[in-house]
Parts: C-alpha cells; sequence; structure tokens
C-alpha cells in the first residue's frame, strides 16, 4: 500500500474541523472566561462549537463521495457523505438544545466532549477496516460514558454513566474478540478483503463464534433487546442533550457502520431461514433481535410513567425497525435505514429538547409534567406534536415515510409469506400499539389542564427555540419530500 | 377542474389561519373557519358545474413526488368522489355553523377540525395508494384532540378507542398495500399501476390482500364487529366532531373499500363477498335492534349510524351497478342525515337542558320550548327512516333491489333493518320532542324558557335539510355523477352488471 497521506488530510477535514474546533472551545474558555457565569461559558463555548460544525458540514459536503481514501481504510461513498452530514447537523441541534436546559459543569468541557463523540460518528460512518471502526466507536462511546455521568450533582446521572460504561465495555470486550477472530479466520483487517476471504471459507464453529459476538455487540451499542437493559437507566439518568446524542447521532453512526460491517463485510454469511431454504447465518440472529426488540420496547413503554424512560423503550422499538432496515439494505440499499435513523434521530434531538427545557421547572420528567404545556408555550407544545406524531409514524411527516421504505424494503426482500415478511407485518402492526403511548403523552401536552401551582409560562431560550424548530421543520419538510434524502443514494 | 386541490390547500391554509385568529379572539378564528369551509365548498361547486362525467378518474393533478418508491402526487375525480366531496364540503359547513358555540381553546378546535377536513378533502382527491393513505391518516389523528379535549360522556376513553381502532384498521391497510407493492415488483401505487399489477397476482394472494386492504377500511366504515368505536366515539365527541365522524369520517372508510380494494383485488372479492354482505346485514339489525334499546339518544344515533352504514356496505357487497350507486347515494344521504340528527340532539338540545337521558327529555315538553328543533328533528327522523321525498328512500331502494338481485336474502334480511330503523327512530323522537309517552297524558309544567336557537344553528340545520330534499326529490343529481364512473375499466373489474 502506498500511503497517500495527502488524500488522508483532505478526507479527514471534518474531524480535523472538528477537533480544531474543541481545541479552540477550551483555549477561549481558559484564556478568557474562567471567572465568568457558567451560562456565559457554556454560550459562548456551544458558539464556537456550532462554528465548527458548521464548517465540518461544510468540508463534508465539498469533499463530497471521493470514493476510497487511504487505500481503503475509509470509503467516502453516498452513505458515508449523507451519514456524516446527518450526524453533524444532529449535533448541531444538540448543541443548541444544551443551551436550554439545566447548565452542564463545567460547561465548555461539556462541549468539546460532544465534538469528540461527533468526531467518532464521523469516523463510524467512513470506517471500512476493522480497527479503524473499532477506534472511532470507542472514541464515541467513551465520550458519551463521561456526557452520561457529566451532571456530578445527581446519583442518577452517576448511575446511569456506571450502568452505561459497564455494559458498553462489555460490548467492546464482545466486539473485540468477535474482530480477533475474524482476523484470524481471514488473515485481513479489510473489510473488502474480509468479504473476499469468507466466500471461501469452510463453515466452521469459529465463525459462527465471531458472527455470534460481533451481533451482541452491536445489540448492546443500539440498545436491541434483549442487550437493552441499560438505555431506560442511561435516557433517564443523563443530562438531557446528553441522552438526545445517545439517542440520535450515536444510533444514525452505529446502525450505518454495523450495515457496512453485516452487508459489504459479512455479507457472504447473511445465511437466512433454514426452513425457508438458507444456509445459517446473521439474518436469523439479528431478526430474532429485531422481533424481541419491537415487542419488548412497545410493550414495556405502555406502562411507563416517566417520559425519558418512555423514549427508552420507544428507542428500544425503533431499534427493532431499524434492524429490519439493516436486513433489507442487503437487497434494497442503505437509503430505507438511513432515512429511517436520521429522522429518528431528529425527532428524538427535539423530544429531548422540550424535556430539557420543562425539567428544570418540573423537577422531574413524568409524562404528567407536561400537563397544560399547550397553555404554557404553545410553541413547545407544537413541536412536541410534531416529533411524537413523526416517531408514531403518521403522515405527513418523516417518521411514517422512514417506516414506509423500511417496510417496502423488507417486504420486497422477502415478500410477506418469509420470515423478514413477518417482521415487517408485525412491526406494522405494533405501530399501531405504540400509537397509544405517544397519544398518552400528547394528551397531557394538549389536552390537559396545568397542574395547579405550574401554570406559569415557559421561556425557551433563543437558541433552544431555534433548534426545536429546525427539528421540527426538518421532519416536516422530509416528510412531505423524502426524496431530498432517499434520491441521495 | 384544476380547480379542486384547492379544497385541501385552502383547507390546510385555513387551519393555520384560525389557529392564529384564535389567539386573538374565539370570533376571529369562527370566522375565519367559516370563510375556509364556505370557500373550499364553493371550490368542489365550482368544479361541480365544470363537471362532464366520464367513465374514468379524470386527472387534474399528476407530480413526480418521490421516485425511489413510483409514488406520485396523483390527484384525479369523477363522479364518485365529486358526489363525496360535495358532501364534505356541505357537512364541513354545517359543522362549523354548529360549533359557533365553541369557547374554550376556540382557534385549536377550528385548526384540528379544518386539518381533519382537509384530510377528507385530499382522500377523495387522491388517485395513488401512497398519498391516498397520507390523507387518509391526516384525517384520523385530529379527530382525537377534537374529542379528548372538547367531547363530553368518557371522552378520553372514546377518543383514545376510536383512534386506535382506526389506526389499527389502518395498519392493516398499509400491510395489505405494502405486500401488494412488493409482489408486483415495487413499480408504483397509482391505482392504475397497483391494479395492472394485481393482475398477474395468485388467488391466494389477491384474496389475502382483499382481506388486508377491505377490512382494515371496514374498521373505518363502522362494519359489524369492528363498529365498536363508533357508539362511544360519537357520544364523546363535540357536536361537530360528531357530525363529522358519521357524516364524512366513516365514509372514508366505505370509499376505501370500493376505491382501493375492490378494483384492484377482484379475485379478492369474489372470495370475501358472502361473509361481507353477511357481515354488513348483521350490522344493519344488529345495530338497529341495539339503538332501540339505548336511554342515551346520542347512542341511539350512533347505532342508526352504524345500522346505515350497513346499508352502504352491503351496496358495495352486492357489487352490481345498482347497488353500488345506490351505495354511492347512501354516503351522501346519511352523510347529510345524520349529521343533522347529531346536530339536534347534541347542540341544540344537550347544550341547552344538559342531558340526552330520553328519560329526563320525556319529562320536558321540548316540542313546545324549541319548535324550530322538533321540526327538524322530525324530519330528519323521517329522513333517516327512508321515506320518499327524502334521499335516504332512493338510496336505501337502490341497494335493497341490487342486492336482491345479487342474492335475495341478503334483500330481505336487511328489509327487515329497515323496519327496525323505523321503530327507533320514532321512539327516539317521540321521547325527545313529545313530552310524556301516555297518549292525553298532563304535560310537564313549562321550566325556565331555554335559550333560543341561534342563527348558525338555523342556517346549518336548513342547509343540510335542503341537501337531504333535493337529492332526495331528484337523486338524478348525483346519480348522473355516479353511474358513469361506475363503467371505468376499474370498477367494472370489481362489478358484475345489473342495470341502475
Amino acid at each position: 500500500m502506498n500511503p497517500d497521506y495527502a488524500g488522508l488530510a483532505a478526507g479527514l477535514l471534518p474531524e480535523a474541523a472538528l477537533v480544531a474546533g474543541a481545541l479552540a472551545v477550551l483555549g477561549v474558555d481558559l484564556a478568557w472566561l474562567r471567572r465568568s457565569a457558567p451560562a456565559r461559558r457554556l454560550r459562548t463555548a456551544a458558539s464556537i462549537g456550532a462554528c465548527a460544525v458548521l464548517v465540518a458540514i461544510g468540508c463534508s459536503l465539498r469533499i463530497g463521495a471521493v470514493g476510497e481514501v487511504f487505500g481503503g481504510v475509509l470509503a467516502l461513498d453516498p452513505l458515508a457523505v449523507a451519514t456524516r452530514v446527518g450526524v453533524l447537523v444532529l449535533t448541531l441541534l444538540v448543541l443548541g438544545v444544551s443551551l436550554g436546559g439545566r447548565v452542564a459543569r463545567p460547561p465548555a468541557e461539556y462541549v468539546v466532549v460532544v465534538l469528540f463523540a461527533t468526531c467518532g460518528f464521523l469516523l463510524m460512518a467512513a470506517a471500512q477496516q476493522l480497527l479503524v471502526a473499532f477506534l472511532a466507536l470507542e472514541l464515541a462511546s467513551l465520550s458519551l460514558y463521561i456526557l452520561a455521568g457529566f451532571d456530578a450533582s445527581r446519583p442518577e446521572a452517576a448511575e446511569a454513566a456506571v450502568k452505561y460504561f459497564l455494559f458498553g465495555a462489555m460490548a467492546a470486550a464482545f466486539l473485540l474478540f468477535g474482530f480477533s477472530l475474524l482476523y484470524g479466520l481471514t488473515g485481513s483487517i479489510e473489510l473488502a478483503q474480509i468479504s473476499v476471504a469468507l466466500v471461501h471459507a469452510p463453515a466452521s464453529p469459529l465463525l459462527s463464534a465471531a458472527l455470534v459476538m460481533v451481533l451482541v455487540a452491536f445489540g448492546f451499542k443500539v440498545a436491541a433487546a434483549p442487550f437493552h437493559l441499560w438505555a431506560p437507566d442511561a435516557y433517564q439518568g443523563a443530562p438531557a442533550p446528553s441522552a438526545a446524542l445517545i439517542a440520535s447521532g450515536s444510533k444514525l453512526a452505529g446502525f450505518v457502520l454495523f450495515t457496512r460491517l453485516l452487508w459489504p463485510g459479512l455479507g457472504a454469511l447473511a445465511g437466512g431461514f433454514t426452513w425457508a431454504g438458507g444456509g445459517p447465518g446473521w439474518i436469523p440472529i439479528a431478526a430474532i433481535l429485531c422481533a424481541l426488540s419491537l415487542l419488548i420496547g412497545n410493550f414495556a413503554a405502555l406502562v411507563q410513567t416517566d417520559l425519558r424512560r418512555l423514549l427508552a423503550y420507544s428507542a428500544i422499538a425503533h431499534s427493532g425497525a431499524l434492524l429490519l432496515g439493516v436486513i433489507a439494505s442487503g437487497s434494497s440499499g442503505p437509503a430505507p435505514l438511513f432515512y429511517y435513523a436520521a429522522t429518528y434521530g431528529l425527532a428524538t434531538v427535539g423530544a429531548f429538547g422540550v424535556i430539557a427545557v420543562i425539567e428544570p421547572m418540573a423537577g422531574g420528567a413524568k409524562i404528567t409534567d407536561l400537563a397544560g404545556l399547550s397553555r404554557r408555550s404553545p410553541f413547545l407544545a407544537g413541536c412536541l406534536l410534531v416529533y411524537i406524531l413523526s416517531l408514531a409514524g403518521v403522515p405527513p411527516l418523516a417518521g411514517f415515510v422512514g417506516k414506509f421504505v423500511v417496510f417496502a424494503a423488507a417486504l420486497k426482500m422477502g415478500g410477506l409469506a418469509g420470515p423478514i415478511g413477518w417482521l415487517a407485518v408485525l412491526a406494522i402492526a405494533l405501530s399501531a400499539v405504540a400509537l397509544y403511548y405517544y397519544l398518552i403523552v400528547l394528551k397531557q401536552a394538549l389536552v390537559a389542564a396545568p397542574a395547579p401551582g405550574a401554570s406559569g409560562r415557559i421561556r425557551v431560550p433563543l437558541a433552544t427555540a431555534f433548534a426545536l424548530a429546525a427539528a421540527a421543520a426538518l421532519i416536516l419538510l422530509l416528510g412531505l419530500f423524502p426524496s431530498l434524502l432517499l434520491g441521495r443514494f | 377542474m384544476s380547480l379542486l386541490p384547492w379544497t385541501f390547500l385552502l383547507s390546510l391554509l385555513g387551519a393555520g389561519a384560525a389557529l392564529a385568529a384564535g389567539r386573538h379572539s374565539a370570533a376571529a378564528a369562527r370566522r375565519v373557519a367559516l370563510g375556509t369551509v364556505l370557500a373550499s365548498w364553493a371550490v368542489v361547486v365550482a368544479a361541480a358545474f365544470r363537471f362532464t362525467p366520464a367513465p374514468r378518474l379524470q386527472t387534474l393533478v399528476d407530480l413526480a413526488w418521490i421516485p425511489a418508491l413510483g409514488v406520485r402526487f396523483h390527484l384525479a375525480v369523477d363522479g364518485i368522489s365529486l358526489t363525496l366531496l360535495m358532501l364534505t364540503g356541505i357537512a364541513a359547513t354545517a359543522g362549523v355553523l354548529f360549533s359557533w358555540n365553541i369557547e374554550e381553546r376556540t382557534g385549536e378546535f377550528f385548526a384540528f377540525y379544518l386539518t381533519l377536513i382537509a384530510g377528507v378533502y385530499g382522500v377523495f382527491l387522491s388517485a395513488d395508494a401512497f398519498l391516498f393513505f397520507v390523507f387518509y391518516e391526516l384525517a384520523i389523528v385530529p379527530k382525537y384532540f377534537l374529542i379528548a379535549i372538547w367531547g363530553s360522556t368518557n371522552r378520553e376513553y372514546g377518543a383514545m378507542k376510536l383512534v386506535l381502532y382506526s389506526f389499527a384498521g389502518s395498519a392493516l391497510v398499509l400491510a395489505g398495500l405494502l405486500w401488494a407493492y412488493a409482489a408486483g415488483g415495487g413499480h408504483g401505487f397509482g391505482f392504475e399501476d397497483l391494479a395492472a399489477a394485481a393482475a398477474g397476482f395468485t388467488r391466494g394472494q389477491q384474496i389475502g390482500m382483499f382481506a388486508l386492504v377491505f377490512f382494515g377500511f371496514a374498521v373505518l366504515a363502522g362494519l359489524f364487529p369492528f363498529h365498536t368505536w363508533a357508539p362511544t366515539g360519537h357520544v364523546a365527541a363535540p357536536t361537530a366532531a360528531s357530525m363529522l365522524l358519521a357524516g364524512v369520517v366513516m365514509k372514508l372508510g366505505a370509499y376505501g373499500c370500493l376505491r382501493v380494494a375492490m378494483p384492484l383485488f377482484p379475485a379478492g372479492l369474489d372470495f370475501w363477498q358472502p361473509l361481507v354482505a353477511w357481515l354488513a346485514v348483521i350490522g344493519i339489525v344488529y345495530a338497529g335492534l341495539v339503538a332501540l334499546v339505548q336511554d342515551d339518544c346520542k347512542f341511539v344515533i350512533g347505532y342508526s349510524s352504524v345500522s346505515h352504514m350497513g346499508f352502504v356496505m352491503l351496496g358495495l357487497a352486492a357489487a352490481n351497478l345498482r347497488s353500488v350507486a345506490g351505495a354511492v347515494l347512501q354516503m351522501f344521504s346519511h352523510g347529510v342525515i345524520a349529521g343533522l340528527l347529531f346536530a339536534v340532539v347534541g347542540r341544540m338540545v344537550y347544550d341547552r337542558t344538559h342531558t340526552r337521558k330520553l328519560a329526563e327529555l320525556r319529562l320536558l315538553p321540548l316540542a313546545r320550548l324549541l319548535p324550530f328543533a322538533a321540526v327538524v328533528f322530525v324530519l330528519a327522523g323521517l329522513a333517516s327512516m327512508g321515506l320518499p321525498g327524502f334521499s335516504g328512500f332512493p338510496a336505501e331502494l337502490s341497494i335493497l333491489i341490487g342486492a336482491w338481485q345479487a342474492a335475495p336474502l341478503w334483500a330481505a334480511v336487511a328489509a327487515l333493518g329497515v323496519l327496525v330503523a323505523a321503530a327507533f327512530t320514532l321512539r327516539v323522537v317521540v321521547a325527545t320532542f313529545f313530552g310524556p309517552a301516555t297518549p292525553g297524558g298532563e304535560a310537564a309544567p313549562l321550566p325556565a324558557p331555554l335559550p333560543p336557537i341561534t342563527w348558525p344553528e338555523r342556517a346549518g340545520a336548513l342547509l343540510l335539510l335542503g341537501a337531504t330534499v333535493v337529492v332526495g326529490l331528484k337523486p338524478d343529481l348525483l346519480l348522473n355523477w355516479i353511474v358513469p364512473s361506475l363503467h371505468s375499466p376499474l370498477l367494472q373489474a370489481a362489478l358484475k352488471g345489473g342495470t341502475p
């Protein structure tokens, strides 16, 4: 391999912009703002961070889909570019949301860690090599553990961070073990070469072990059942912007990474259902994770009283639908999966943004704390309506189109008669169940009267209002014109 | 003809405007809402004058929308959809008039209301199954808020039940449509594309797809035994929402059956026809009998709606030209008459007496207190019973004759339903307005005078009454639109002849 450092540097400009931005945030904060009020420090840090993210978006778009970088270590294909831009937009919204609630301390460091996590997501979007993939994933994960436990004043945050860290570390161990087996069996850490080697590789128990390890790790990272146990606690305890990042950007990048790993890399081992004529492979395992996530996520969400936990279980259910998208992307390409993950991220960031604003006033995030939101802040109520209905999959919002394209892809793959078709039908049926708990949320926000003693108007900081409005507008825009995203692949 | 897309565009714009106006004052929101529904109705009327019946869907707009899926923004109209657009215009206008007394969160009320109307207009204009589905769902969600915020009896339960039933039904529809789309190779969602693809399906596939799509829509049409959302929903809903629910939203389901399920999967229709027809017949008689013993007059009307929608479903199931033409006419007729009945009971009577219990209303000499309401209710009752001179008569007659041609037993049992309808209608009319049931009994003393009937109520009632009488006296006005449309190749695939 002839190292092309100039190409690598050009390809990694967005990441460089983020790191430079992070250093600038630290420098400015250290030099001038040590004695300022935390709110002001956060505002300054978030503004610099947002500029860095905007620069990174510009770089990503300008570089475009140039193909392989540095001899195939990274691939900047349309999916990678779209994922980079998607993750960066989500980060921008998270930064806006972070200004809306309780001020994180120390504020500058919070923004820096968010930027580092985003840097990890960007690398995940393009990684083509097991080692790079692992490093990117760990850069993102370690940053997210810190973000989850950032609020040192609340014991729940510590609990969330520890739980998230322990589960995540275990997942990393599984992943590394799986990767090492793959390397041992194929002699390569490049996805392209692995896939070639696997076509001729004889079925072996070690290969099965490697597959299971990778999928278990995948399940942990994206909170698919039965590896979802960390998610409700992490979503509940983490600061709202951190939870928003865990649920949005991290999910989008994670699903893209694993789709790359599973289809182009391990596509030869996709397999199928033995009674339906396929050999053993990872699709049956993914299908089981998918069905369990859909069932556990939707049914557990029905009984939640805490909005954050409800969103966590809804996230698990959405992971199920996304897994269906991963399976289906073998035949329909990654466009449906990307569309679903990106628009889901928008809605989730928005929902956590609303939580971030109302939480300091209500002292918690019970669903009943939303009561009377439409009187206290029509703007927040309107935004929440858009996010929640999009999560529920109601047209003309983006959530509906996402479900539609994923299910259509799944049905195209196997017809209604195959197991993949059944999964799609299960997911469609459960979307009617899901509407119930989403409507419970909206009932509090739009129908119920404000609780006595909590009827004052809610002020939303300008940056947060802008982020929330942008998320709602994007959801509507992408729902009405899905080709803006779907047409890019 | 290219005016018609403005119906839902205006409604959507009006929804936003009403929301904004509502922040200023309730009266402004009302005026905006009335202006919006009148304007979109005027669009329909103008289009109706320029409409030439033809045996096909006449395209209004056809743009590429989501090329990746083959989805087109395709709006088209034929006589059937024009009939239902006209109904929507009338029912929407009357609904606004009968919600003139909404004082709480008026702007939001009309915003949800007009969004629902926009969805309904959109469904009747769609010629692409994806677009159809989008509008269909747009009409479902606002109902939850209309009922849960402004409703009465057990409103949160009724609203949730209604929306979950509707959504579950639409999930079935979605599954069926996606199946057909995927099995056809994923070329497009246009009705013509899907029908062309469906021609290549096996009989088993068609049977399965028809079941999913038809019964999915039938949930919203109130087909027995999927009807249980309807009475509780109607009772919980505020007057205008009940009117819309019975008036147009249930028609969305029936229209979906006719426009999507039947023409696309004729082999499925063939297989399921007896079951659907019997369910419809059972629904007619069963809901009628249940209506006979209700004590809440809104429940009576709610069940009567289910019974009358049974006629629509029977007409569709009999699947000949006469019965289906009758079914479409019945959709119009029931939309107007049910709206009227709900308006009298929910707005004119309940908002003044604060009771809907027949036992309590019986004690009030309402015929003397509210003579206008009494006259309207008697006329609406006569129309609901299917007396000649009102729109229900040609509709139900045509359905029964068509059903007789298909299977005499269906018509015979369904005719029983007409008798039951007469019984429960007379019962509720007498009990509500004409005091003590014993002949020659002492009339109760006059209590304090009730607030007089206001002008919006009069206007709304006259509008609906006028519609049912005009169509009752000259059903050809609508049949001249409907019948040619039934000769379109798509619908002919589903129909088995018979002359109108």
